[in-house]
């Protein structure tokens, strides 16, 4: 009897449990989101700041003329719809006639084309809209961006965390861009969500802007965004359930703990436009790394996948080239490293290092980024025993935090050193300034590595021009071969970029620009 | 008169002081590697050199650092902190946001240490050599020598993981206002960790201070009168000996003052506690000279009014101090 009664129970919990999941589909309105954030935000006014603490929060607040899925395509946004000239030298953008500011006022042409016009002036990634000439607005719903030369990355450029769509009426008042008083308070945009609440370095509140141009849209009542500086305090948080959600996590222990919580789930989905790749930087200027012998010694010496596996717990990707492998760019058909201690001992060899009696050919110090404890300073330390085998003794130098890390990269004082960027969209907008000759610079994220190379410098102009994406491919196909060949810099794994979020968090952001797009289709159920 | 005399002569002291800790941390800054733009166009990923040129100009980097002092200090002088190169917000808005979170963390454990750890020195110089004072005399010493991170993060540990009953971090949950009373009884939830992490270095100290100097006080002459007038025991230890044992008490509270500022700095980056110590932290990391100015002033301002209190303190104590 008593064994009936446990069956007909777990009948029954099979049953509801069956029946639960059907019922939950359906989106539902209202509800706080509370999301972390590592870095803290400065500035809401992402038209002239990058970085996850600008662009996550800029995305919601301001809306754009495109928006991408998951698979690249651009969807329209403020936009209904737009098309290329046949000579491919001017996009022209249909906007919506519904669209509101914040403050009631209509979105038109005008403002598009100051934001346009203040990204290509302001934002740090210059390359992004160099080629825009001008643009002109024949009326309130029409903006016409006139280009110098074809600029395929324009459609990435105008997503959600690149071009905001800024009011003219408030930013166009004649203060800098910059320092605007509106960049850190009564932010106004056109966006899903509006600033209610800014405390910098604790907490942003992100009200749900009731008069937003798509219809029932965003489900969320309200997004909180915190500041953990500190990844074990984010994953206390979650597991607590009073963070929901938390993007750009790359702790790989943490993220290890994450998955065993029956309540949480790891993604790397939402991360392919950021396509953040870690390196080591050779000073391609101070010997003996001047030698590509030497540098490709390097690369056999170091055993990525031990790095992705051992260090990383599986949850990154060994990087093979300049470009990550979700954009659509990507080439495999490059020079590979595989990992080889006997080839490159005989290239030191080669290259003059020979052993000295202690059994050692070469000295180096080793910096890296501050900041990234598993993608950065774990790999640092790796060099270490790893390149003692072929004898290079490393000597890691920590930087006491990124000013000072900065600053040497800007000055060049450094033999080699751990280095990332993410390329954000496009190889124009953050893959070519690595490589790019006329990019060396006395500053951090340039060439430093001070590669050059005219045929290269070629191959990018001319991908950067290319309409065609096919031929576009195979320019960047030849950039891929010949990189890989002089490597400037070794490609170690793509970052473990992963959001982590709770069960009761629905549609979580997964299109190519994660949480720097904005949060519409997110919703939240009970439990 | 000779108070106002007085009163005088601390205040320009002061005034002093303040500029001497506004010259020498502007000038030490400048000793730190890097600047704030490097660090601008690292969280921006990238920047162009003309960005640069134009930030640095703006910020009046491009100056000799004796004239970029000299620019400081005038406009201190007129009441100007300066504006934040991070958040261009005013630097004053940025600290006086963030004054009451530390004020509310420095000002409770200071009180949780004082009282605690007066009562544990009193009980303990009871009896010197019991059981009780033994006790006292082991938990003080290892809550003096325990660095507070590393308390922190022990409390951080029990509390969130084996016995998940204190929030571990900031300073209020994420959810929106319920009304001031569960608002505050939020924030004092909240309050229970970083306060205590940071009290027990203190409490340790002030219980080891207590107990000597009650230990002395009660071998004094006047212990021993009172006692043979036939006194109640109870009378001669509080009205007769306690009173006197605190003066060193209250010196050392002054001084610790400074302290708890600076143990802060550690709590509240271990706790997410957004007050003016994470700020600095922060600030330090950033090269965000104006905002690191600014809260050095202000501390030195909040270390100076707790010294004067701390004489004020005196008076109250013992009626025989006067203004001299």
């Amino acid at each position: 009897m008593r064994q009936a009664i446990a069956a007909f129970i777990a009948t029954l919990a099979i049953a509801t449990a069956l029946a639960a999941p059907a019922g939950a589909q359906e989106p539902r309105r209202g509800g706080t989101l509370v999301m972390g954030q590592s870095t803290g935000t400065t500035s809401f006014n992402n038209a002239v700041g990058s970085g996850t603490g600008i662009m996550v929060p800029g995305a919601q607040i301001f809306a754009s003329p495109v928006m991408h899925d998951d698979k690249w395509n651009p969807k329209p946004y403020l936009a209904e719809s737009w098309e290329l000239s046949p000579d491919s030298l001017s996009m022209t953008l249909h906007l919506r006639k519904d669209a509101l500011f914040h403050d009631g006022a209509p979105v038109t042409s005008a403002d598009v084309a100051f934001s346009i016009l203040t990204i290509r002036d302001n934002h740090p990634f210059n390359t992004m809209l160099a080629p825009v000439d001008r643009v002109d607005t024949p009326d309130a719903a029409t903006a016409i961006i006139r280009l110098k030369h074809p600029h395929p990355a324009l459609l990435y450029a105008m997503g959600p965390p690149l071009m905001p769509i800024l009011p003219k009426h408030i930013y166009g008042d004649g203060r800098p861009i910059k320092t605007h008083p509106n960049n850190t308070r009564d932010v106004v945009g056109s966006g899903p969500f509006r600033l209610v609440e800014f405390k910098p370095g604790d907490q942003i509140v992100l009200e749900r802007f009731d008069r937003f141009f798509i219809k029932d849209r965003p489900y969320l009542d309200r997004i909180i965004l915190k500041t953990y500086p500190d990844s074990q305090t984010s994953i206390l948080e979650l597991e607590a359930g009073r963070l929901l959600l938390q993007p750009f996590f790359n702790r790989v222990l943490e993220l290890d703990r994450a998955k065993a919580n029956p309540q949480l789930v790891i993604t790397n989905e939402g991360y392919a436009a950021v396509g953040g790749i870690n390196w080591l930087l050779f000073n391609n200027k101070r010997k003996p790394f001047d030698d590509v012998r030497v540098r490709q010694a390097f690369a056999y010496a170091i055993d990525r996948d031990f790095i992705v596996k051992a260090l990383h717990k599986g949850l990154s990707k060994v990087a093979t080239g300049p470009i990550h492998s979700g954009f659509p760019q990507y080439s495999p058909d490059v020079t590979k490293y595989s990992f080889n201690l006997k080839k490159a001992e005989e290239l030191l060899d080669a290259a003059g290092l020979k052993k000295g009696p202690d059994g050692i050919r070469l000295k180096v110090t080793c910096d890296y980024y501050p900041g990234d404890e598993d993608g950065q300073k774990r790999l640092a330390e790796y060099m270490k025993p790893a390149l003692k085998k072929i004898g290079i003794e490393v000597e890691v130098r920590a930087p006491a935090d990124f000013a000072a890390w900065a600053k040497r990269m800007a000055t060049k004082d450094f033999d080699i050193s751990m280095d990332a960027a993410f390329a954000w969209g496009d190889p124009v907008i953050g893959v070519n300034r690595t490589y790019l000759s006329t990019n060396i610079r006395p500053l951090v994220f340039t060439n430093n590595a001070q590669y050059e190379n005219p045929k290269v410098d070629a191959l990018l102009d001319a991908a950067g021009r290319e309409p065609d994406a096919d031929k576009r491919k195979a320019l960047y196909g030849e950039f891929q071969k010949i990189v890989t060949a002089d490597m400037p810099l070794f490609w170690l794994t793509e970052l473990p970029y992963h959001t982590i979020y709770n069960k009761r968090v629905h549609n979580p952001p997964t299109t190519i620009w994660g949480t720097a797009s904005p949060m519409l289709d997110v919703w939240l159920s009970e439990k | 008169m000779a108070l106002f005399l007085y009163m005088a002569r601390r205040l320009f002291y002061a005034a002093i002081l303040v500029i001497g800790v506004l010259v020498l941390s502007f000038l030490l800054i400048r000793l730190a590697p890097g600047d704030p733009v490097d660090t601008l166009a690292g969280q921006m990923g990238g920047m162009t050199e003309e960005i640069r040129a134009s930030l640095r100009s703006e910020y009046g980097l491009d100056k000799p650092t004796l004239a970029q002092l000299g620019i400081y200090l005038e406009r201190f002088a007129s009441g100007n902190l300066g504006y934040s190169y991070f958040f261009n917000l005013p630097v004053l808005s940025l600290i006086l946001q963030r004054l009451p979170a530390t004020l509310l963390l420095v000002l409770t454990a200071l009180v949780v240490a004082v009282l605690s750890g007066t009562t544990l020195g009193v009980l303990a110089s009871r009896r010197p050599n019991g059981l009780l004072s033994q006790a006292i005399t082991v938990v003080s010493v290892i809550g003096y020598s325990a660095p507070v991170f590393w308390t922190g993060m022990l409390l951080i540990i029990l509390f969130a993981s084996v016995l998940p009953i204190l929030p571990v971090s900031g300073m209020t949950a994420a959810a929106v206002s319920g009304g001031w009373l569960l608002d505050s009884l939020d924030v004092a939830h909240h309050l229970v960790l970083p306060a205590m992490s940071l009290a027990v270095v203190y409490l340790a100290q002030y219980s080891r201070l207590t107990r000597a100097s009650m230990l002395d006080v009660l071998g004094s002459d006047y212990v021993r009168t009172a006692r043979a007038k036939g006194l109640e025991e109870r009378k001669v230890f509080f009205k007769h000996a306690f009173r006197n044992a605190v003066l060193p008490i209250i010196t050392v509270v002054g001084l610790q003052f400074g302290n708890l500022l600076a143990g802060a700095i550690v709590v509240e980056t271990v706790f997410n506690w957004p007050g003016l110590g994470r700020l600095a932290f922060d600030s330090v990391l950033r090269r965000d000279y104006p905002t690191l100015l600014g809260l050095l002033f202000f501390s030195s301002l909040l270390v100076i009014v707790a010294n004067q209190l701390v004489d004020v303190c005196y008076r109250l104590a013992d009626p025989r101090i006067k203004a001299s």
